[in-house]
């Protein structure tokens, strides 16, 4: 009996709490940064959005659609990763030759030897982004290429011996600008093993 | 610098640059520091041999093995130790002993009865620490300094599956990058309490550096009496339980140590920090939830399921050698069915109690809020 009201209660608490998550996932209203975020200055951040501007975040971690001159990067959902709610079919066999790997029209996902691998929401959701990440994990995992820094491998097409070799300031600089922008609720797949070698 | 990177190939492990930052409440920021520290270009030039011996140990070099060993693909596994002259081991903090400078660590793998790579961790000063490692020639006549990305594909270990020499990132992967530390030599790995269990426990023979050894020579400060007369063990309350919490801690604890953001995904695995009570730490696996999904599961995954063991993650990760699933992440491209086998006839063991049942109830309840919501 007290397992049951214990579940019922638990139920009602559930319930409301995936409602309340439920609005705030689809408010626009852009949330206050979480505390993992080192304070920084806006001149480091200005630093962090002019490399992610230019070294090409956008190209993979914003969805893309269909514009009026062509595909262009969706940046009502700049940075967010692979849209969650778009859930990929299996990839198509390639025949064999030199087309080796597939990718999805979002730019977001993409199939090869590797598995699938999905691009990561990049925004300071602590849930589904990098708000729980530190400056130092950031750093390292753009070092090393491994996952939060000691993890598995990042996965193509993900650049990172190109951010690593940036100087540890210019690292700083782009985590400072991700922590800076309002977090957004995506949780992006994970990735997909390729078959397992014998 | 030539292939083997003579120079790039320096790891300076413990290379802890603080870095002043603008702002009270930042944390000062470590990151790794290559300095012109120049390790031998040969095995042989170590001091792992006798001059001009190679294969014959220069017996200051002492043996040892660690109880808990790491799982290496089958690798046959020789380490050793040198501990300078009139010099001891700092033990004010059993989570963190300190070596003296000159302090050096090697360790032999062999597949197939072939020497294949000779590892190094050398205290070259007071804070810095060179991890490296030597490839041995087809001749198995000396190794030479291997490159710093390493070295892919040295042996077959069976079918198409090869052993790699770690790069120098890896290296510091495992031993730290913050604060190098060897891993195999610390109260629990070399108390003479071992566990009869251990998976793909090694023999400790004659000579070999034990806690009992250490004390014996003098060679711990302060003197650790206390680790002779209570020599360090898991507490539990199941053999079983010690067998695969020491299995933990030597294969998945070294990264899983109660900090960062893995923090959140996996309760710490460090020998330290499950000794004293141990039934506890295997507790707190059970049931824990996790962002790391098992393909093909509705739900978030837990790390161990008592009721339907093959969701549990722990076990699904260490069964796989995928390199995004695959636990741990580096150093191994085998499985280790051992200890896959022990953790299954663990979790098998685990009481299916009232409380998990409640869990298994809650989560069913979780999955139809959640599904409905999606729906709408």
């Amino acid at each position: 009996m007290r397992n049951i009201r214990s579940t019922v209660l638990f139920s009602v608490t559930c319930l409301a709490y995936v409602v309340l998550v439920n609005v705030k996932a689809h408010s626009v209203t852009p949330e206050k940064a979480p505390s993992h975020a080192p304070a920084a200055s806006a001149a480091r951040i200005e630093r962090g959005a002019h490399l992610v501007r230019t070294m090409g975040c956008n190209d993979c971690h914003t969805p893309w659609k269909a514009g009026p001159h062509g595909p262009e990067p969706d940046m009502s959902r700049a940075l967010t990763g692979h849209p969650a709610d778009l859930v990929m079919p299996a990839p198509p066999a390639l025949p064999p030759g030199p087309w080796t790997w597939v990718a999805a029209g979002t730019n977001t996902a993409f199939a090869g030897p590797w598995g699938v691998s999905f691009t990561a929401n990049l925004t300071p959701d602590p849930d589904t982004g990098l708000g729980k990440w530190t400056e130092e994990t950031f750093i390292q995992t753009m070092k090393t290429g491994r996952h939060e820094g000691k993890g598995r491998k990042l996965l193509p097409p993900m650049p990172y011996p190109i951010i690593g070799a940036l100087g540890d300031e210019d690292i700083r600089s782009l985590f400072a600008y991700l922590q800076s922008l309002p977090p957004v609720k995506n949780r992006v797949p994970q990735p997909i093993d390729p078959p397992e070698a014998k | 610098m030539n292939r083997h990177g003579l120079r790039a190939g320096i790891i300076v492990g413990a290379a802890a640059l603080a870095i002043a930052v603008t702002g009270a409440s930042r944390p000062a920021l470590m990151a790794l520091e290559r300095i012109d520290i120049r390790p031998p270009a040969r095995l042989s030039e170590t001091g792992l041999y006798l001059p001009g011996n190679v294969g014959i140990v220069d017996q200051r070099n002492r043996l040892f093995s660690p109880q808990y060993p790491l799982w290496s693909d089958g690798a046959t596994k020789i380490r050793w130790v040198y501990i300078p002259p009139n010099t001891v081991i700092d033990t004010g903090n059993d989570a963190a002993w300190e070596f003296p400078v000159g302090t050096r660590f090697w360790k032999e793998f062999s597949f197939n009865s072939r020497k294949v790579e000779t590892r190094m961790l050398w205290k070259a000063t007071a804070t810095q620490w060179v991890a490296v490692s030597y490839m041995w020639n087809e001749a198995q006549t000396d190794a030479v300094l291997a490159s710093d990305r390493g070295e892919p594909g040295v042996a077959t270990i069976s079918g198409s599956r090869q052993h790699s020499i770690p790069s120098a990132s890896d290296c510091l992967t495992c031993h730290g990058a913050k604060r190098t530390e060897p891993l195999g030599f610390n109260p629990l790995q070399l108390s003479t309490d071992r566990d009869p269990n251990a998976i793909h426990g090694e023999p400790l023979a004659p000579g070999m550096l034990t806690i009992r050894t250490l004390v014996g020579e003098h060679l711990l400060s302060p003197q650790r009496t206390d680790l002779v007369d209570a020599p360090p063990r898991i507490r539990t309350s199941s053999a079983d339980t010690r067998t695969m919490l020491g299995y933990f801690t030597t294969n998945c604890g070294s990264c899983h140590r109660g900090d960062g953001e893995m923090a959140v995904q996996v309760p710490s695995l460090r020998y330290s920090d499950v000794m004293h009570d141990g039934d506890a730490a295997a507790l707190r696996l059970v049931g824990r939830r996790t962002d790391w999904q098992v393909p093909s599961q509705d739900g978030n995954s837990v790390l161990i399921d008592p009721v339907t063991p093959d969701r549990s993650a722990m076990l699904y990760r260490m069964r796989s050698r995928s390199p995004s699933s695959q636990m741990p992440p580096l150093g191994t491209v085998v499985r280790d069915q051992a200890a896959v086998d022990a953790l299954t006839r663990w979790i098998a063991g685990l009481p299916r109690t009232s409380r998990q049942e409640s869990l298994e109830v809650r989560h069913h309840v979780l999955r139809v809020i959640l599904r409905a919501v999606n729906e709408r």
